[in-house]
């Protein structure tokens, strides 16, 4: 039985093409970029290069661009490294209920330092209302942080607008772009962005990298200390096969003009006609309107978020749900809670289907198809226990 | 092997040697195994540490070992309703309650059998130490083999119609023989020590567990002929045939907890082992459960009244409310109420039910009052 992966929004398969160019500088450029000598040279070159290309495709400048190992730490250095270096300012940072927790667990982390944070509610598509920023906007707020695309349900946030609204405020801007990137260019001038954070692996690039964009002029404390790379921000020595990495991930999607949001769209499509057809009755979460075609969030009434996964994954199907379920512990997922309130069953029964470069159409249709069955098949079982009783 | 390879059991794992065995041995025999771990109960502490996640991560080790899948199922909402709420009455009750008996009634071989049946398995299997038998259209619990470890008296709440898809796959080993067997294998389980006790209390102190609960009384400890004995903490905090931690000195002792006033929230206490106070003659068990049928009243066989205990011989009545009148003239110390008397014939498992109320010589013994 060949699996089929429905889970690209926890991580992607990587790209040829980039295993192609990480084993090349894996075996070509080891030197160390900060080293003086020649094969020392050689690396800063292609770090340069890489960095270089990736400040420009975004709309941003070399030096404005900060390699990390991830969204996660991109994230924190943007949040906690900011609040540090701002709070002569004020102690006052805004951001969202409905965050990844990289950016939760780093605003609750602040907030044991002394700061204070607004988490915006949002509406039931789980989009932020401009006036709900607006009115939590205060004279010593330092640092807004309204993520891009929601990981779970696939929402995409006005950012523009959001960002406009706090334009001659002192506050920062930033947004997490983990499951944004590569789906429409990004321009960070053009948004109003002050900060953002990227991860490579979410982009068939490697684990372990990603960078943040700071633009000049933001203040912001390194996180950990040692050497000089990253211009003092984030010291250590540069893992570059990963960076190149990720840079061959950002080409192949820019060079091919951001080919993948069509045929998400199309799986996406086709995805629901085939649920529609077997009859299923479910609820789409998510905004109708504003989404990444990646992410489709769905919720199937009188089933449970536990018994759904092991089925799915029992028959071949990788999927997964917001809820945190580690060791046995189910955690309601926060952004659904955020959307529907505790109630709603919606937060119990939901599933999470994301696309990306394992898929292909006649897949997506087998996969719904399954779907369709197993969701049969355990709403027929659940509805013979109700009888039962 | 071949005809066993399209037949899928769901293990139930703890994270401790004997399920990791047990899903060893129906991997080796064929079978497609999948291991899940259940999550119960949350003690997670200050620091973050949580007895469950730990326990979780041998699962995940140990069916990694064996390449089988895995899977953690959360059973918390259903083990507080139906298992910890019935531990609290019980011990607002003034009994002694075994939350393992209803566990597995409620737990393990119910919610925990849906689940896997909802999985599209054809059996459950676990680490208890138990024997299943097909008789006809009937299945049989028998004792395992391993006499020490026997299990069945914490299963005599289950169904013949249950049984018919559960496995036991260590019933016919010794514990030894389990151990061995894991350490051959190199499980990393193999050398966990055993669980013991009640699990959602594991290593704490079970005074202070309960009084997070159930609000402590103290109150007198008296003789049975009325002599004041110095104050109990709380009458929860005290079994029938208790003889530590009771707080009294001095001469005439050893001194044991030989009844409990309700009412007027005294702890009774009487010296010596063979205090005749302890000792009954006929018990009252009700929610009584026959695993194969209702048997012939009046019935002799054996019976346990608690666990690792050994077999006494009994006759046992069936009254018209289904509730059973349990005789042993021979006399029985420090038989508790709450607890399960479970009956055997020979190797089976015929069932058991909830010890009661206890008389001697006709009088109802103030176990309880």
């Amino acid at each position: 039985m060949d699996a089929i992966y429905l889970d690209h929004a926890a991580t992607t398969p990587v790209h040829p093409a980039v295993i192609e160019a990480m084993t090349n500088a894996l075996q070509t450029s080891f030197g160390n970029p900060s080293s003086i000598h020649s094969f020392g040279r050689e690396s800063r070159a292609i770090l340069d290069r890489c960095r270089r290309y990736v400040a420009d495709k975004i709309g941003a400048s070399e030096k404005e661009i900060y390699f990390t190992s991830g969204g996660t730490e991109a994230d924190n250095l943007a949040i906690i490294g900011v609040a540090l270096a701002n709070k002569a300012k004020g102690k006052h940072i805004i951001t969202t209920q409905i965050e990844h927790h990289a950016v939760l667990h780093a605003a609750e982390h602040l907030e044991t330092l002394g700061f204070e944070v607004t988490y915006l509610p949002v509406n039931q598509y789980g989009q932020v209302e401009m006036r709900t920023l607006q009115e939590s906007l205060r004279d010593d707020t330092i640092l807004v942080s309204i993520m891009m695309v929601n990981n779970e349900v696939g929402t995409l946030q006005a950012i523009a607008e959001l960002a406009a609204i706090i334009k001659d405020h002192q506050a920062y801007f930033h947004t997490d772009a983990v499951q944004a990137f590569g789906l429409e260019q990004i321009n960070v001038a053009k948004l109003g962005l002050d900060l953002l954070s990227v991860s490579g692996h979410k982009i068939n690039g490697p684990k372990g990298t990603g960078f943040l964009y700071a633009g000049k002029g933001v203040k912001f404390h390194a996180l950990q200390h040692g050497g000089a790379q990253e211009r003092l921000k984030r010291p250590g020595t540069e893992s570059l096969p990963a960076i190149v990495g990720l840079t061959k991930a950002i080409e192949l999607i820019v060079e091919d003009n951001y080919p993948h949001k069509a045929s998400y769209e199309n799986y996406r499509t086709v995805f629901l006609q085939v649920l529609a057809q077997e009859g299923i009755t479910f609820q789409v979460n998510g905004a109708p309107n504003a989404y990444a075609p990646s992410i489709l969030n769905i919720s199937f009434p009188g089933t449970s978020v536990e018994s759904l996964l092991m089925n799915l994954d029992l028959d071949g199907i990788a999927a997964s749900s917001g809820s945190a379920c580690t060791a046995g512990s189910l955690e309601l997922s926060h952004v659904l809670i955020a959307m529907y309130g505790e109630q709603d069953p919606r937060t119990e029964n939901a599933i999470r289907f994301s696309f990306g470069l394992a898929n292909d159409a006649a897949q997506i249709k087998k996969a719904a198809t399954k779907v369709s069955q197993i969701i049969k098949r355990l709403t027929k079982q659940s509805t013979i226990i109700e009888e039962v009783k | 092997m071949e005809t066993n390879k399209n037949t899928r059991v769901v293990v139930g794992m703890s994270g401790g040697v004997d399920s990791s065995v047990t899903a060893l041995l129906l991997k080796q025999q064929g079978y497609e195994v999948i291991g899940i771990f259940m999550k119960n109960w949350d003690d997670t502490d200050d620091e973050g540490f949580c007895t469950a996640t730990e326990d979780y991560d041998d699962v995940v080790r140990v069916c990694n070992q064996l390449d089988i899948p895995y899977f953690a199922v959360n059973f918390e909402k259903q083990y507080w309703d139906k298992v910890f709420t019935y531990f609290l009455d019980e011990y607002k009750a003034g009994r002694t309650p075994n939350p393992d008996v209803m566990c597995n009634k409620e737990i393990k071989f119910k919610a925990f059998l849906d689940h896997a049946l909802s999985l599209g398995a054809d059996f459950v299997a676990t680490g208890h130490y138990a024997q299943t038998h097909t008789v006809g259209n009937q299945v049989e619990l028998l004792r395992g083999v391993d006499n020490n470890k026997d299990q069945t008296y914490f299963l005599n709440q289950l169904s013949s119609e249950v049984l018919e898809k559960v496995m036991f796959p260590l019933g016919k080993l010794p514990k030894k023989e389990v151990r061995r067997i894991a350490m051959e294998a190199g499980l990393v389980t193999a050398t966990k020590k055993d669980s013991t006790g009640i699990c959602f209390i594991g290593e704490r102190d079970f005074k202070t567990f309960l009084s997070e609960y159930l609000p402590a009384q103290p109150g007198r400890i008296q003789t049975m002929s009325g002599e004041d004995k110095g104050q109990h903490d709380g009458l929860m905090y005290y079994t029938i045939g208790q003889r530590q931690g009771l707080g009294i000195g001095g001469p005439g002792g050893p001194w044991f907890v030989v009844g409990k006033n309700l009412v007027d929230n005294i702890l009774y206490v009487d010296a010596g082992e063979d205090n005749p106070h302890m000792v009954s003659d006929q018990l009252v068990a009700t929610n009584v459960n026959w695993i194969n049928g209702q048997p012939e009243s009046p019935l002799a066989c054996t019976a346990k009244f608690r666990y690792r205990q050994q077999d006494s011989d009994v006759s046992v009545t069936i009254q018209s409310n289904g509730d059973v009148l349990v005789d042993y003239p021979q006399g029985e110390r420090a038989i508790t109420p709450g607890q399960a008397v479970v009956f055997y014939q020979g190797e089976v498992c015929l069932g058991g039910a909830t010890i009661d109320k206890i008389f001697k010589h006709g009088e109802q013994l103030k176990y309880v009052g």
